[in-house]
């Protein structure tokens, strides 16, 4: 099955490290399949479920919340207040959007019945 | 590696497989809750193995960012009603493009400022970097100014004003122009702040000139967007499940968005430039003769009481007059009344992808009697009663008949086909888009003026009472 096929391939590459300009081909390959599963697994979301899935999505899409807490905590040998300042707004406006996306793609989730 | 890198990574692994497979669970709403719970707690085991970072040095600011970032979020997640969902999803799109953005420049800043080695910031973490910032802040004001339009901060009107289309090309130009010279110049810091400051100006002047009834469209745009940031983030700091995540939302929304443009048959770039329902006007007056006939409660409430058959075909209106628990009781009375009771749902009917169904399951329809277009228009002529809620352009048999309308070639919902047409309409004036409509001009057409949610309460007394 493709989409297992792809799954599999995606995770063959996890764990590759930190993006320098030579793995930075495994990132692109990352991201290709990743787009290719997408498109596979969103094209069959119907629209009955469009709005839970851009808000799911949403949330899913604050994971950017991992790179924020990294520089709100001043990770590394230096590190800048600057930068530290920054990653607090971040690690508050990701956790907003993780948070709030989820709670309300569940309670919208929970209001769609079959039969009253 | 040590056993926190491994650990960190593994959750990063199970959190990428959590994703992808509770988004699957979104391919049927029997599956769609467990795939979110799954999602949730791939999101969860990707904070825990952030934390275990043996390079965090202070941990205060994380906790203290994630409290209060827990506490906003459920407020808005628990108290936003249903109606408010666009806004709510536009404002939560500007959160998370605002949070890419400000990683980027925070890594920018670090690198610039000697806390980290400039040395490590190449020509492709540049470009990654500038691509993270460009599409974050374009996408945060852009969200925002989304935001103002649905809630009624800012005008939902378009806002145009001559040479609107090369001032803001001539401004994006210059975007990536910049952007383009800190790829082989990364140390430039004022044209990085230019870029920046051009990038949050972009973002607001993308969005003004766009109408209200434009929105789904621009919301699966600004959706997309946001993802495609937080991919271009998992670039930078080189990590996958940024990119995974990120690329799942960008694509979504991208997939959304054409379907979007599909249902409206137009083209991406017409949404974003042609500035739909201001120049509208022009075709004003074409096919659209007549008398509109009125009609009063209690012969609709005859007419719905003795039907086989009623589809209700709810639009914005719906939203705005928050009719939606009216719809579902007058559908009740009927059904206990021996009527099928089934609704038409137009893809871009509300202002984003999917809101009438959410809007009508809050209310206790069942999603079985929710119907694509595709599978409610052969249906029509065998409708007796077709009930048209706060929709106009979805409806426009223009678009259908007339191919100098400017919407000519959209899909719509063939209401006209059913035996009786009744439209439930505010006022006498035109619709959003400025667009006269000849259906309520059809002899088959009742018109009932008012309050969307107040006639409905009304019908559902007159029809208990045949």
């Amino acid at each position: 099955m493709t989409l297992g096929a792809m799954l599999f391939s995606l995770l063959l590459l996890e764990g590759s490290e930190v993006v320098t300009s030579t793995n930075i081909i495994a990132a692109l390959y990352v991201f290709a399949l990743a787009a290719f599963l997408g498109y596979q697994v969103i094209s069959r979301v119907p629209p009955l479920l469009h709005t839970p899935l851009m808000s799911a999505t949403n949330a899913i899409s604050g994971i950017s919340l991992v790179g924020s807490i990294v520089i709100a905590g001043g990770t590394g040998p230096h590190h800048s207040k600057v930068a530290m300042a920054l990653g607090f707004i971040a690690v508050v406006c990701s956790t907003t959007n993780v948070v709030g996306g989820f709670v309300i793609t569940d309670r919208m989730l929970r209001m769609f019945k079959r039969k009253k | 590696m040590n056993w926190q890198t491994y650990f960190i990574e593994f959750s990063y692994l199970l959190a990428s497989i959590l994703f992808i497979l509770g988004l699957k669970g979104l391919s049927h709403p029997e599956t769609a809750k467990r795939g979110m719970h799954m999602a949730e707690f791939g999101m969860l085991m990707a904070i825990i193995g952030t934390l275990m970072h043996f390079e965090i040095v202070s941990y205060t600011w994380i906790i203290v960012g994630l409290l209060a970032g827990g506490l906003l979020g459920s407020a808005m997640g628990v108290w936003v009603p249903m109606t408010a969902m666009p806004q709510r999803t536009a404002l939560s799109h500007a959160f998370g493009a605002f949070a890419a953005a400000l990683v980027g420049i925070a890594e920018y800043y670090s690198y610039t400022h000697g806390f980290k080695p400039l040395a490590d910031l190449g020509h492709v973490k540049m470009g990654a970097m500038g691509f993270e910032i460009m599409l974050g802040s374009l996408t945060t004001t852009g969200s925002l100014i989304a935001f103002g339009k649905l809630q009624g901060i800012v005008p939902g009107k378009p806002l145009v004003y001559r040479g609107q289309n090369i001032f803001n090309m001539t401004l994006l130009a210059v975007t990536i122009g910049l952007f383009i010279y800190l790829i082989f110049v990364p140390t430039a810091v004022i044209p990085f702040y230019v870029m920046l400051g051009l990038a949050f100006v972009f973002g607001v002047l993308l969005v003004l000139p766009i109408g209200s009834a434009d929105m789904p469209v621009v919301m699966s745009l600004l959706n997309s967007y946001a993802g495609l940031a937080s991919a271009a983030t998992g670039f930078v700091l080189g990590n996958n499940v940024l990119i995974i995540a990120g690329t799942l939302d960008g694509f979504s929304g991208f997939i959304l968005s054409i379907l979007m443009c599909r249902a409206m048959n137009r083209s991406i770039t017409n949404v974003l430039f042609g500035a739909f329902g201001s120049a509208a006007t022009a075709v004003v007056g074409e096919g659209a003769q007549g008398e509109m006939r009125e009609v009063s409660i209690d012969d609709i409430a005859v007419q719905l009481a003795y039907a086989n058959k009623v589809v209700f075909v709810p639009g914005y209106g719906l939203a705005t007059a928050q009719a939606q628990h009216a719809v579902r009781e007058l559908a009740s009375v009927l059904e206990n009344r021996g009527v099928t009771v089934k609704y038409g749902i137009h893809p871009v009917a509300g202002r984003m992808p999917g809101h009438m169904n959410v809007l009508l399951a809050e209310a206790n329809v069942p999603y079985s009697q929710l119907y694509e277009l595709e599978q409610i228009n052969p249906e029509f002529p065998t409708t007796d009663v077709a009930m048209v809620i706060g929709a106009n352009d979805v409806v426009n048999p223009d678009a259908r008949d007339n191919p100098s309308s400017p919407i000519a070639g959209m899909p719509i919902l063939e209401v006209d086909h059913a035996k009786s047409v009744v439209v439930l309409k505010r006022g006498q004036g035109k619709g959003f888009s400025g667009l006269e409509n000849p259906l309520f001009f059809k002899p088959v057409t009742g018109m009932l003026y008012g309050d969307a949610k107040d006639t409905l309460t009304k019908l559902v007394s007159a029809v208990q009472h045949v």
